[in-house]
C-alpha cells in the first residue's frame, strides 16, 4: 500500500519505524555487512560449476549472472537517478552487436576480448551521456517514450542493417553468426567442450560481476551517488542546493548504458551469434520485473530480484518441474496473504473436497469430461487426474476458465471475511484447472503472463520489492 | 508527379490517421485526468481486435455469416467496445486505483506489467498466429467496390466505412465531453482534482467513466484496424505507440489535439511510406527510423503538444 510515513515524521523516524516494521529474517539480513553478503553470493556461485559439471545447469547460471548484471545497471538509472529508461535494452544490444562487428567472422576482425569490452563500456557511456540529454528537457512520461523511441530507432537499424546505404553491418534478421569465443590474454575460452557448456565462462562472468558491482557500490557510496539520491527525491530541491542536475542525469544514465553495453559484449562472447529477435521488448521489462521485485534503489535486491525470476523462469519452461513450480507459488502465494496462518490447511481441505465434488459431478455428467490416469502413473499424477477436471477437448471452456479463473482473483482481494474464504476457495481449484488444461502446455507463454501478472502485483501491494528502501517523504 | 499515388496517399494516411486519434483519444482522456501514461491501452486495442473477430466467428466467418454482414459488422464494433469498457474498468480499479497517490513511476511500471500480461494471456489463449477478418470476402468482396470515384482514382468501401466510423464516434465523445454533466465533471477533474473533488464531484466515477470512454473507443478502433491487417496478440504496441505520440503531439489532455496529432501522425506516416524513403532513397524498412528521429526532435522541441500548454511548475 502506499501509506508511507506520516507528513511532518523525521526521515529517521520513518526508517526506523519501518525496520521495527521488518521481518525478523529482513532484520537479521540487514546487520550482515555489504561486503560479507556479496562475498557469500560470489562464493555460491563459484562453487556450482564445481559441485555439477551439467552443461545446462552452468548455462543458467551464466544466464542469471547477465541477467544481475542488466538488473544492477538498470538500477542505476531507475533506482537511484529515478530515471524511467525503456531503451535500456538497446544499451545491452549495442553491446551485443559491437563485440559481433570487432570479434567475429563478419569483417575478418578479431580484437582481443578485453579491447572489445573496454571499446563497449566507453561506447555505451557515449551513446548514454547521447540518450540521456533529451531528460535536460523532458521528465517522467516523456523521458519514457524519448527512451522508447530510442529503443524502436535502435531496434530498425539491426533489423535493416544489412543494407545501409550499401554497407552491410549487422546482417539484418539473420543477425550476425560466428563470433569468436571469449579470450582472456590470448587465451581462448572456448565455448562447449564435447558439446558440454564450458563452466569457465561462469567464472569470467563473475568476475565482469564483481568488478561491476564493487565499482557501482562504491559510485553510489560518493558524493555522485548522494547527489543521485537527492536528484530522485526532489530534483528542484537538489539543483537549489547547487547540484549540477543536469550531469548528474547524464552520468546515471552513462553509467547504467555503460553496465549494459559490457554485458552484451559478455553476453555475445558466449552466443553463436546476435539476432535482433533477442533485444525484444520481453527482455526489457523482464528486466524491469527483476528490478521491481528485488527493490528499486537496491544494488542487492537487484541481484535476488533477478535471481529469483530468472531461476522461476528457467524452472517454468522445464516441463518436468513446471507443475511444481506453480503449484509451489501458489502455496507460497496462499501463506503470504492468508491471515490467520492456521487457515491454509481449512482452506486446502476445502479446496481438496470441493475438487473431488466437483470431479465427481463433471464424470457423472460426461464422461469424457475427465481424463483417468495410466497406471503406472506416478501418486501425483494419479491424484492430479482424479483431483482436476481435464475434459479430453477443452474447446471453449479453456477460454471461460481462464476469464472466470482472472475475475475470481481479483474478487479475492476485494471481498472481505467470511466471503473471502468462500471465494479463495474455487479460485484455487480454478487455478489448478487452468494450469493443468490451458498453462502447462505453453510454459514459453505462460511465464510471462506470470511475469505480467507479478509486476503489476508486486507494484499494488508492495511498490518497495522485497529489499527496496521505501520512498520517504518529508513535507 | 503521379496523381494517383498522391490520393491513394491522402487516403491511406486518412485511415490510418483516424484509427490513431481514436486510440490517442483514449491515452489523452486518461492521461489528461490522471495523469498516467496507460501502457496498456495498445493491448485493449489488441483485444478489441481479439473480441470482433470472436462475434465475426460466432456469426459463422466473413464468407458465410449466418445474418446480414453489416450487422455482423456493427455487432462486432459494440461488442468489441462493450468489451474494452469492461476491460478498461478492470484494469483502473486494480492496476491503477491502489497507485494513485504514489510516485509517478509507479503506476508506469504497473502499466507495463498488465501490457504485457495481456497480450502473453491472449497468445495463452488463442496462440500466437496471425488471424485475419477476412474481410476481402465480406459482403462478396462489398468492401473492397469503389465507394466513391474521382477521374481514374477511387476510395473502397472499407476505408470510407473507417473514417466516416471514427468521424462519428468522435463527434459523439466532443458532444459528451462538452454538453454533458459528466462531461464537465471530466473537463473539471481534469484541470484540478482535488478543487473538483472539493466541489462535490465524485473523482472515483468520472476516473472510471474516462476508462469505460477510452476502452470504447480503443475497442471500435480494434475492430475498424483489424478489417485491413492481421489480428496477433502484439499487434497492439506499434499502433499504441505512435497513438501515444499522436496524443503527445496535439497536447496531451486536449481533446481536439488528440484528433489532430492523429490525423498528423496518419499523414506522416504514410507520406513518409511513400514519398521520403523514395526521394532520400533510403530502404523502406529504414521509414521507421525517420519517423522515431521526427518524433524525438518534435518532443524536445515542443513537448506540450501543438494546442497544449505548458506544464509548469509552480514551488
Amino acid at each position: 500500500m502506499t501509506e508511507g510515513p506520516r507528513i511532518g515524521q523525521d526521515e529517521w523516524v520513518a526508517r526506523s519505524a519501518e525496520n521495527i516494521g521488518r521481518h525478523p529474517l529482513l532484520r537479521a539480513a540487514d546487520r550482515v555487512p555489504g561486503w560479507a553478503r556479496l562475498l557469500l553470493f560470489v562464493v555460491a556461485v563459484a562453487l556450482i560449476p564445481l559441485i555439477t559439471d551439467d552443461g545446462y545447469i552452468n548455462a543458467v547460471v551464466f544466464d542469471t549472472l547477465i541477467f544481475c548484471l542488466l538488473a544492477v545497471g538498470l538500477n542505476v538509472v531507475v533506482g537511484w537517478g529515478g530515471l524511467l529508461d525503456l531503451g535500456y535494452i538497446a544499451f545491452f544490444g549495442v553491446g551485443a552487436y559491437t563485440y559481433a562487428i570487432l570479434s567475429s567472422e563478419k569483417f575478418d576482425l578479431h580484437l582481443s576480448s578485453l579491447v572489445v569490452m573496454a571499446i563497449c563500456v566507453i561506447l555505451g557511456a557515449l551513446l548514454g551521456l547521447l540518450v540521456g540529454l533529451p531528460s535536460w528537457r523532458l521528465s517522467g512520461d516523456y523521458l519514457a517514450i524519448v527512451t522508447l523511441f530510442v529503443y524502436q530507432i535502435f531496434i530498425s537499424i539491426v533489423t535493416n542493417g544489412h543494407d545501409l546505404f550499401g554497407v552491410d553491418l549487422t546482417g539484418g534478421v539473420n543477425g550476425i553468426a560466428n563470433l569468436d569465443p571469449f579470450d582472456l590474454f590470448g587465451i581462448e575460452i572456448v565455448v562447449s567442450k564435447d558439446g558440454i557448456f564450458n563452466s569457465n565462462y561462469v567464472y569470467v562472468a563473475l568476475g565482469v560481476f564483481l568488478v561491476v558491482f564493487t565499482a557501482l557500490y562504491l559510485v553510489n557510496h560518493s558524493r555522485i551517488g548522494r547527489a543521485w539520491r537527492a536528484l530522485r527525491e526532489d530534483t528542484l530541491a537538489a539543483e537549489l542546493m547547487g547540484m549540477p542536475t543536469d550531469w548528474l542525469k547524464l552520468l546515471a544514465f552513462a553509467f547504467g548504458a555503460a553496465v549494459a553495453s559490457l554485458t552484451g559484449s559478455l553476453f555475445a562472447s558466449l552466443k553463436v551469434g546476435v539476432f535482433p529477435e533477442t533485444f525484444s521488448l520481453t527482455l526489457l521489462i523482464t528486466v524491469y520485473a527483476m528490478l521491481i521485485l528485488g527493490g528499486v534503489g537496491s544494488q542487492t535486491g537487484a541481484v535476488v530480484g533477478a535471481v529469483v525470476v530468472y531461476v522461476f523462469l528457467e524452472a517454468l519452461r522445464d516441463p518436468d518441474v513446471s507443475g511444481w513450480v506453480f503449484y509451489l507459488a501458489a502455496l507460497v502465494a496462499l501463506v503470504l496473504v492468508v491471515r490467520p496462518r492456521r487457515m491454509i490447511a481449512v482452506v486446502l481441505a476445502a479446496t481438496a473436497v470441493f475438487g473431488f465434488v466437483v470431479h465427481a459431478i463433471a464424470g457423472a455428467i460426461d464422461p469424457d469430461w475427465t481424463t483417468s490416469a495410466p497406471p503406472d502413473a506416478d501418486a501425483v499424477t494419479r491424484f492430479l487426474d482424479a483431483w482436476v477436471v481435464i475434459p479430453q477437448t477443452p474447446g471453449d471452456a479453456k477460454t471461460i476458465a481462464y476469464i472466470g479463473l482472472i475475475a475470481l482473483i481479483l474478487l479475492a482481494t476485494t471481498v472481505k471475511g467470511i466471503w473471502r474464504w468462500a471465494v479463495l476457495v474455487p479460485t484455487l481449484y480454478l487455478a489448478a484447472f487452468v494450469w493443468e488444461n490451458v498453462m502447462s502446455q505453453q510454459p514459453d507463454v505462460t511465464r510471462f503472463v506470470l511475469l505480467g501478472a507479478l509486476l503489476v502485483g508486486v507494484m499494488v501491494t508492495r511498490p518497495s520489492g522485497i529489499l527496496g528502501e521505501r520512498r520517504v517523504e518529508v513535507v | 508527379m503521379d496523381y494517383d499515388q498522391f490520393f491513394q496517399t491522402i487516403v491511406n494516411s486518412a485511415t490510418l490517421g483516424s484509427t490513431y486519434a481514436l486510440i490517442a483519444l483514449g491515452y489523452t482522456m486518461v492521461y489528461g485526468i490522471l495523469k498516467l501514461l496507460n501502457f496498456a491501452h495498445g493491448d485493449v486495442f489488441m483485444v478489441g481486435a481479439y473480441v470482433g473477430f470472436g462475434v465475426l466467428t460466432l456469426f459463422g466467418g466473413a464468407i458465410d455469416p449466418s445474418i446480414s454482414i453489416w450487422l455482423v459488422l456493427l455487432l462486432m464494433a459494440l461488442a468489441a467496445m462493450a468489451a474494452c469498457a469492461v476491460l478498461g474498468v478492470v484494469i483502473e480499479r486494480f492496476a491503477y486505483r491502489p497507485l494513485r497517490d504514489a510516485p509517478r513511476i509507479a503506476p508506469l511500471i504497473s502499466a507495463l506489467g498488465v501490457s504485457f500480461f495481456l497480450s502473453y494471456s491472449v497468445q495463452l489463449l488463442f496462440g500466437a498466429e496471425h488471424r485475419t477478418y477476412d474481410s476481402f470476402n465480406m459482403a462478396g468482396g462489398k468492401l473492397y467496390e469503389p465507394a466513391v470515384t474521382i477521374g481514374s482514382f477511387s476510395i473502397s468501401w472499407l476505408r470510407v466505412i473507417g473514417i466516416v466510423a471514427a468521424l462519428v464516434l468522435m463527434l459523439l465523445l466532443w458532444l459528451l465531453v462538452a454538453r454533458t454533466r459528466i462531461g464537465k465533471a471530466m473537463r473539471a477533474t481534469s484541470i484540478d482534482r482535488d478543487a473538483a473533488a472539493m466541489m462535490g464531484i465524485d473523482i472515483d466515477r468520472v476516473i472510471m467513466f474516462a476508462f469505460v470512454l477510452s476502452g470504447a473507443l480503443a475497442g471500435a478502433a480494434g475492430v475498424l484496424f483489424a478489417l485491413r491487417t492481421d489480428v496477433y496478440p502484439q499487434m497492439g504496441f506499434t499502433p499504441g505507440l505512435f497513438a501515444f505520440t499522436a496524443a503527445v503531439i496535439g497536447g496531451i489532455g486536449s481533446i481536439p489535439g488528440a484528433m489532430l496529432g492523429g490525423f498528423l501522425l496518419g499523414t506522416v506516416e504514410a507520406l513518409t511510406v511513400t514519398y521520403l524513403t523514395q526521394w532520400i532513397g533510403i530502404p523502406v524498412g529504414l521509414s521507421n527510423l525517420v519517423i522515431f528521429s521526427l518524433l524525438i526532435v518534435f518532443m524536445l522541441v515542443r513537448p506540450q503538444g501543438i494546442l497544449g500548454r505548458p506544464d509548469i511548475k509552480k514551488v
